[in-house]
């Protein structure tokens, strides 16, 4: 077994605090809490949580996990932490004292990101463990009140799990209410006074519809449909703001995962590289470091790429190319960049602003493209072919890889049918999932559900009624 | 030592951990759903080649569907990023496109693809499964036909009276020295009231002691209804020229599930392979689905085998007699009576005759088919199903086990 104690920990802790102080870092209190791989697992299999509400699908996680784990496919993660405050973070026991110590580092990269970036403003962490505790706690009566019980509720998350990443992306942005959001119609819709009229031509006036509902296209389907479908019980309701707010919750993470992970493991090498470890541990630390950072042809691993970014940050601040001097604000060094950056960028401005040609190129960024049964690579960066590479990468990282659906009507044709647009980008959702979705959508919306979308370059109608799933091509 | 940042240890606590199978649960949830998937869609495992044929204890792969979470995602005409290794170039083939439905590396969490996955199952718990789906009620309460078979005779007891054969010499003869002891001290006690020393009772050796009527002990013995189910599977295929693999394989299908099935209703079930063109032959289960044969087919003399096996083997007053023949319908036209004939002989000692018609999909449709001559056999245990594809096999199996004589009994 171990080959260290807990006073081993602490020393190393004590002394990675230390540096974490001379570095900069700016982290909520720390805890580390000492689980076997079992326990390991299952925090795994709940994000992380140490309490959480019961469904199938943490179950079906956990035995993936176990399964993948068994056979030896993948590892467990050195580390997990989440974004609470104090930070909570998990240690397994089993792991040799040299990852303790990388993982302990790492950790407080991570802790210092949370509290620090800007998109996890909203995320309340100080609520973060009691609220889900609370969110647990009220399912767990649900399902066990005798007029609703567990079939009840595991259908309606079924359901509520289906469309929980259709919400808002950047919630930095104030939501309006309806009747905010109307104000604005209307303040947009008035002509500004202009005091050249005479001169000019009268700007045109169009009436804005103020009976629709929403005024403006929602992203939020969840809150959409708990705030304007009658027929749903205050249970129901209740669901759906529970998984909502657990979504809200983990955008930010999503959002900010090449920085995140680049950001924890730019400062864990940066730690360890400064302890002075014995010769035996810093041997095995670089093994690790390396396991962990290193490039995986054909893929993408945010861990490296984030790694090599902040890096060129730093190096941009403190000895920028010709170039490169003129884009940075005078007498800023690579460090104000580095903690302006961890502070208001999220991953798509992160990439969009710092990753550039040179660096695409030295990374061998590619874009690939499905050609038949194949993947085949239609750009590769270079002077040609570098925007497009960037282009489609923006597109696919954070919630990126969630296509954009929104509430358009909620009374289209008269009859009460949900009618959401998907603001098609080039990709063409998969049809099965969709149909499936759909289904979901409409058990929760209780009439027909209508999608647009665009299929194989056609405006094509989905439908999810009464009589099932069907799908028209516009005329 | 650190001014801004506190941290906290807490150690690892091994009762904490016995205690933390938070998960159970879920995973006993997601186990009912997979349960439930495997269920709706076996009709489409029981196709999959790779369970015909396998132990019952063997762990097999059994691909779920239903249980996928469902939500927005984008298909597979959508481009990606990469990384290579620095020599990457335009054209250049980078991977194979995820089919939803095949694994994948779970890697964003938002392909379609990596809600699938495989589970284990036992055969055993498989065809558990699959017989809840059959939905027998008959089949369910009653066990099959079982048959009054051994008659033995089983001890109990002793009795005063018997025939000679079963006499008990022991006990009678310990019955014998009983009742001599017993006599012995009657005359003594006899004696001592009468008080004259000078009579002398008589010694034991002196005089004759003979059995008496009231010695003999027989062993009782009572009849033994013994409920024996034992069941015979005959396999019997038609191995001519025209069988394919394909053909052979939906045939091997069937005959699997037959057997599987009325292993977990019988004690003592055995398997008999008779493969015939123009003559039959009883066969090992290997060369039964692996050799071919060549030339015509006479049906009959499959089913003839079949009968004169069961005369030597298995004797319907005995056995439970499920046979199933398996052929594409190509019999000479002359032996079709005789078939016929045959079939009904089959019939009458069976609890169950199916024959079963495979014609692939594509196969040519003007040749012969067996089936309309069947229908003129008019036997209530008697069925005839046609198979055409992998899909078939489950809905023909389940007609062909509703005709059950064994569930009127």
């Amino acid at each position: 077994m171990a080959d260290y104690s807990l006073k081993d920990l602490e020393y190393w802790d004590a002394r990675i605090r230390e540096k974490v102080d001379e570095l900069g870092l700016d982290c909520f209190p720390q805890e580390f809490e000492v689980c076997d791989y079992g326990q390991m697992l299952g925090y795994m299999a709940y994000s992380g949580m140490p309490s959480h509400y019961p469904h199938w699908s943490y179950g079906k996680a956990y035995e993936k996990l176990k399964t993948l784990y068994d056979y030896g496919v993948s590892g467990l993660p050195y580390e997990m932490v989440i974004n609470s405050n104090p930070a909570l973070a998990y240690l397994m026991r089993d792991n040799s004292l040299c990852l303790q110590i990388l993982t302990i580092a790492h950790v407080y990269g991570h802790n210092d990101f949370f509290k620090n970036n800007f998109t996890f403003k909203s995320t309340r962490p100080e609520f973060t463990i009691g609220g889900f505790k609370a969110h647990a706690d009220r399912i767990r009566r649900y399902a066990d009140t005798p007029s609703i019980g567990l079939e009840k509720v595991e259908n309606l998350l079924d359901a509520a799990h289906a469309l929980a990443l259709q919400c808002r992306r950047n919630l930095a942005v104030k939501k309006l209410t309806e009747d905010q959001e109307r104000d604005r119609l209307v303040a947009v819709a008035t002509p500004r006074v202009d005091p050249f009229q005479r001169i000019h031509r009268r700007q045109e006036f169009v009436e804005p519809d103020l009976r629709k509902v929403p005024p403006t296209p929602d992203e939020d389907l969840l809150l959409f449909i708990r705030d304007h479908n009658p027929f749903l019980q205050e249970w129901e309701k209740d669901l759906l703001t529970v998984v909502h707010e657990e979504t809200e919750y983990f955008i930010p993470q999503i959002e900010t995962k090449i920085m995140n992970e680049g950001w924890a493991s730019f400062f864990h090498k940066r730690i360890l590289e400064s302890l002075e470890l014995p010769q035996d541990l810093h041997l095995e630390f670089l093994v690790r470091h390396n396991q962990v950072v290193r490039p995986i042809p054909g893929s993408l691993n945010p861990y490296h790429l984030g790694l090599r970014m902040w890096e060129d940050i730093e190096r941009r601040g403190d000895t920028p190319t010709p170039d490169e001097r003129e884009s940075i604000p005078r007498g800023k060094t690579g460090r104000n960049l580095l903690f302006e950056t961890r502070e208001v960028d999220r991953d798509v401005s992160f990439i969009r602003r710092w990753l550039d040609e040179r660096l695409m190129r030295d990374l061998d960024l590619f874009r690939y493209e499905p050609k038949g049964d194949d993947l085949v690579i239609t750009d590769v960066s270079d002077d040609t072919g570098w925007q497009q590479v960037k282009e489609t990468l923006l597109k696919n990282i954070g919630m990126g890889g969630v296509p954009v659906i929104r509430v358009e009507d909620a009374d289209y044709n008269h009859n009460r049918t949900l009618f959401l647009g998907h603001a098609h980008d080039g990709r063409d959702l998969q049809l099965e999932y969709a149909e499936k979705s759909l289904g979901y959508l409409h058990r929760l919306w209780g009439r027909d559900v209508t999608l647009e979308t665009v299929v194989n370059g056609k405006r094509t109608f989905l439908t999810f009624g009464e009589r099932g799933f069907s799908a028209k091509a516009a005329k | 030592m650190s001014r801004t940042i506190e941290s906290i240890f807490r150690p690892f606590s091994p009762s904490d951990a016995e205690r933390s199978d938070r998960s159970a649960g879920d995973r006993a949830r997601h186990r009912l759903k997979v349960r439930e998937s495997i269920r709706e869609n076996i009709a489409d495992i029981i196709a999959e080649e790779s369970i015909i044929g396998k132990d019952r204890d063997k762990v097999i792969k059994v691909p779920i569907r239903g249980i996928r979470e469902y939500k927005f995602v984008y298909g597979d005409n959508a481009p990606g990023v990469g990384q290579g290794t620095g020599e990457s170039q335009n054209g250049q083939v980078v991977g194979r496109v995820k089919q939803p439905g095949k694994s994948g590396e779970d890697k964003a969490g938002d392909q379609p693809g990596t809600d699938y996955y495989e589970t284990d199952v036992t055969l055993e718990e498989l065809i558990d499964i699959m017989f809840e789906d059959l939905e027998l009620p008959d089949l369910e309460r009653k066990a099959l036909r079982q048959l009054e078979s051994f008659r033995v005779a089983k001890r109990k007891g002793y009795r005063a009276v018997g025939i000679r054969v079963r006499l008990d010499k022991r006990r009678t003869a310990r019955e014998r020295v009983r009742r001599k002891l017993a006599t012995a001290r009657v005359a003594r006690a006899r004696d001592d009231a009468t008080s004259t020393a000078a009579v002398q009772v008589p010694q034991a050796g002196e005089r004759r002691f003979p059995f008496h009527d009231d010695d003999l002990v027989y062993r009782h013995m009572i009849m033994d209804v013994k409920k024996e189910s034992n069941a015979v599977v005959m396999c019997i295929m038609d191995t001519s020229g025209s069988m394919d693999t394909m053909k052979k394989y939906l045939a091997r299908s069937f005959f699997f599930l037959l057997f599987q099935f009325i292993c977990t209703k019988y004690r003592n079930v055995e398997i008999v392979f008779i493969a015939h063109h123009t003559e039959a032959n009883e066969v090992t289960e290997d060369e039964f689905f692996h050799k071919g044969e060549s030339g015509g087919t006479f049906i009959s003399s499959g089913f003839n085998k079949a009968l004169e096996i069961t005369q030597a083997r298995y004797h319907p007053s005995l056995w439970n007699i499920y046979a199933f023949h398996c052929s594409d319908g190509d019999n000479f036209d002359s032996d079709n009576p005789a078939a016929l004939r045959a079939a009904k002989e089959l019939a009458d000692v069976c609890n169950l005759f199916g024959y079963g018609e495979i014609k692939p999909l594509g196969s040519r449709y003007y040749e012969s088919s067996m089936l309309n001559i069947f229908r003129r056999l008019e036997a209530d245990n008697f069925q005839t199903v046609l198979i055409e594809r992998k899909e078939d096999i489950w809905p023909s199996f389940k007609a062909f086990l509703a005709r059950d004589r064994g569930r009127d009994q």
